[in-house]
């Protein structure tokens, strides 16, 4: 490594990383040379597509890998940072993108997990307690200490994530993409909550994919790009069609070519489903629908009300009832269920971790997962790898897919292009019947943009599509009719017409219904 | 039977069950800490005999019990030090690992006990730890047999159980180690050094292993004998899993275990008993597994990195 100055040449910034490169055996080039600057007491936006280095560039900040050389200067001083108790001492805090919590111990636990020596005797809870519910008043958090994580909610549990971090003392806080796994109305909530830590001094460096966000909370942004910075620009001097371009290295259209098409015959449909969610407790309430070919339909609602659980049923992963359903004509058992996959149905689920992928397992099998039995990637019961390792590389490059070696470990891909790879398996299998359950989360502006189009193509070329998402911009971009769900039930249908988001965020929301016509 | 004789009998089989529990606790306690930390080791068996053969021969060669106890927990300390070498920093497989230990121990305690021991002509029998009748306690009937009349290694598992499950729910340490074997990754980014809590958690688990060899010779038989430990190495491993990977629920299923095993040495004494041996030792195995295949209702998870090298 060569040598850092002593001290920040520059004392304007509360964090300087100078020229960071790192790489991983695999030869992917991570960050090459990335220079970094962040002003004590602003948000700072990290923003870059899939893979881009941003996860990395701020895991070497916490501690958590090495860098291969470049200097990191906060608080004026040269920063030496060998793991994250290093980090954590020197108050820096960091809500990973994949949360770091443990599930079986409680949120008290995990907040003082590693904050004493060994031997310390951990009789004074009830004051962590106190404390954490102080904290947790003071900011409007809502967390209870006492609780374990396992039980808690994906926002709750961010929540945790935050409270840990500001527990901790935090004078700098790193967010990897937050609000991927947040309602809409959460994110506002925490949006807001930035801006209010933001204000009493903290400074946070906030990574996301969303625009909006962006532009709604930070006071500057750094693009990334293939491991290098593209540029940083004050959040009041750009707009988002400038940033996406500085992303993408291209004009990325906002918008979505969408035809217009005639809905044939009833491709799928069931009446009167019910589901009951883990706990034993009925989370979908008897709803009916029906899919048609060419039909996008869009199932809108705040996440919690039932969706997961619909798409679980309906992928044969969780019990169910109903009174009947059909795909492509035939009457289904529940029997059929778990094999629908071989009846021309494709799912996307959405826990790409738990459902999509098998993260050991390399990016070539996961690609085969569903199809390693047919020609031609086996032939008489052996698998033929040539022909698997030339069928990756092509989807790769069609989805443009950030990997260094499909023999590669998925676990090792960035987050979304770990999304990628489920969304490249599923489409390719031309299915009847889609299941989309939050196509886009946690993806880059570019590759949403891909996804969307793709599953519009399948649309064109015939498939019924049952489109899950709790991001009503993409429902409204992609649906052909929009179904609205509220406590396990449906609210009533509406057209995608823009004019009517409104009142579909009511209906979310369980506050009015339109009489479905 | 009659009521007097049937009652002795109880008596007698009660007495020796927590006696026979002892060493099974012993290593089941360590091996809680190491499996908590997320590594299973089922080396037990071989480091349980290195124990029992360092404490055997110590203490002959010393005269004294309690440098045999050490010399056993500094040999524990030497196979954990090894153990923890493969398996966390070099990241072997831990079945291979404890495989190997397995097989060294038995190897190693029998070629070192023919070649200064077996045909040394010596007496080889040791003053073991007298039993320590605990005054007035003792005289009780009954009672006094079954709980009040065993030797201080007995008694010290009413310590260890405790002290181990306060150190693992009530010390920052214990938190630590759970965090590890659940969630290891989520442990580093909290600052605690994952393989130092591993390495220490092994060598817990080992040295009580040790221990619990070292009880064999030192406060039950009074020598060593080639394979001295007859499996409770494996059995240990089997009760931290019935116990749920908590320390008290280790020390309720090994004194299950102790009570079937002290029912079938009993049996098997009995004149004119008809039941093969090799069945009747199969007993307590295949008791304890019913009894708490049906006890138990709750399913305890294991810890969800076990096995799993970071
Ligand atoms: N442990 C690792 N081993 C090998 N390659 C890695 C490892 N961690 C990250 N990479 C690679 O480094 C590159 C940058 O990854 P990083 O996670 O920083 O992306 P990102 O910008 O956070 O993307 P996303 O928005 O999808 O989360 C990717 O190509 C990824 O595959
Ligand atoms: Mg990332």
């Amino acid at each position: 490594m060569e040598e850092c100055a002593p001290e920040s040449a520059d004392q304007e910034f509360i964090l300087r990383m100078e020229n960071i490169y790192k790489s991983f055996p695999g030869g992917v080039q991570a960050n090459r040379g990335i220079t970094l600057e962040v002003r004590s007491g602003e948000i700072h936006c990290l923003l870059g597509e899939n893979g881009a280095g941003k996860t990395v560039l701020m895991s070497i900040l916490y501690g958590l890998y090495k860098p291969d050389s470049g200097c990191i200067y906060y608080k004026g001083k040269k920063l030496d940072i060998h793991n994250p108790k290093d980090a954590i001492r020197h108050r820096i805090g960091m809500v990973h993108q994949h949360f770091m919590l443990v599930p079986t111990l409680t949120v008290a636990e995990n907040i003082v997990l590693g904050q004493y020596p060994p031997w310390k005797v951990l009789n004074h809870m009830e004051e962590v307690h106190e404390r954490i519910r102080a904290m947790s008043d003071e900011f409007g958090l809502d967390v209870d200490p006492t609780k374990l994580v396992q039980d808690l909610s994906v926002g709750e549990q961010q929540r945790v994530e935050i409270l840990k971090a500001l527990y901790h003392g935090a004078d700098l806080l790193i967010l990897d993409e937050p609000t991927a796994v947040l309602t809409p109305q959460e994110s506002e909530h925490l949006l807001k909550f930035l801006r209010q830590l933001a204000d009493r001094g903290l400074t946070i460096i906030f990574i996301t994919h969303k625009l909006e966000e962006v532009m709604e909370v930070s006071d500057r942004v750094t693009v990334l790009r293939d491991g290098r910075v593209v540029g940083t620009v004050n959040t009041s001097e750009t707009n988002p069609r400038e940033l996406a371009r500085m992303m993408v290295g291209r004009e990325v259209l906002m918008e979505l070519k969408k035809s217009q098409t005639q809905p044939g015959k009833v491709i799928f449909a069931v009446r009167d489903l019910r589901v009951r969610d883990a706990r034993g407790l009925e989370a979908v309430k008897g709803v009916s629908f029906e899919v048609r070919e060419r039909e996008i339909l869009g199932i809108a609602g705040v996440s919690g009300n039932g969706q997961t659980e619909l798409a679980l049923a309906l992928a044969g992963l969780i019990d169910c009832e109903f009174d009947e359903m059909r795909l492509d004509g035939q009457i289904l058992t529940k029997h059929d269920l778990h094999r629908l996959h071989r009846m021309g149905m494709a799912h996307v689920p959405e826990d790409r971790q738990r459902m999509g992928l098998i993260l050991p397992f390399s990016v070539a099998e996961n690609f085969v997962l569903k199809s390693y039995r047919d020609e031609p990637f086996s032939k008489r019961g052996f698998l033929r790898f040539e022909a698997i390792r030339e069928y990756s590389r092509s989807q790769i490059s069609k989805f443009n897919i950030r990997v260094g070696d499909i023999e590669e470990e998925i676990a090792h891909l960035s987050g979304g292009n770990q999304q990628k790879v489920v969304v490249a398996r599923e489409l390719d299998r031309h299915p009847r019947f889609l299941l989309v359950n939050q196509p886009t989360r946690g993806i880059d502006i570019g590759a949403t943009e891909f996804v969307r189009q793709q599953i519009l193509a399948q649309r064109d070329a015939g498939a019924a599509i049952l489109l899950i998402s709790a991001d009503l911009e993409e429902i409204f971009a992609l649906s052909d009719r929009i179904l609205v769900m509220f406590e396990g039930r449906f609210m009533g249908e509406v057209p995608p017409d823009p004019a009517l988001i409104e009142q579909v965020g009511l209906m979310m929301a369980g506050k009015a219904a339109v009489p479905a016509d | 039977m009659e009521l007097l004789p049937a009652l002795l009998f109880l008596q007698s089989t009660l007495a020796a069950t927590w006696r026979m529990a002892t060493p099974i606790l012993y290593a089941a306690i360590g091996e809680v800490f190491s499996e908590r930390a997320g590594v299973l080791n089922i080396g037990l068996e071989g480091i349980m005999l290195i124990g029992a053969f360092a404490a055997y021969s110590t203490a002959f060669e010393t005269g004294n019990l309690v440098l045999g106890l050490i010399a056993a927990v500094l040999s524990g300390l030497v196979c954990g030090l090894v153990f923890a070498l493969f398996t966390v920093t070099i990241k072997a497989n831990q079945i291979v690992v404890g495989a190997a230990f397995n097989m060294i121990g038995m190897g190693i305690t029998g070629f070192l006990y023919r070649a200064f021991y077996a045909e040394s002509g010596k007496v080889l029998s040791l003053k073991t730890f007298l039993p320590l009748d605990l005054p007035f306690l003792s005289s009780i009937p009954f009672l006094g047999e079954v709980l009040f009349r065993h030797n201080i290694m007995v008694y010290a598992t009413l310590l260890l159980v405790p002290a181990a499950s306060f150190v693992l729910y009530k010390t920052a340490f214990g938190l630590s180690i759970r965090a590890v074997g659940e969630h290891p990754k989520a442990a580093d980014t909290a600052g605690i050094n994952v393989h130092r809590t591993r390495y220490i958690s092994v060598l817990i688990g080992t040295s009580l292993a040790a221990i619990g060899g070292a009880f064999l010779v030192l406060a039950y038989a009074d020598q060593f004998v080639e394979g001295i430990v007859t499996g409770r190495g494996f059995i240990a491993l089997a009760v931290v899993v019935f116990g749920g990977w908590s320390p008290w629920g280790a020390m309720g299923t090994s004194l299950l275990f102790g009570v079937f095993y002290a029912l079938q040495l009993r049996i098997q004494a009995m004149p004119n008993v008809l039941i093969p041996y090799q069945f009747l030792q199969a007993l307590p195995y295949l008791a304890t597994l019913l009894v708490l295949v049906g006890l138990t209702k709750r399913r305890v998870r294991a810890p969800k990195a076990l096995g799993i090298p970071y």
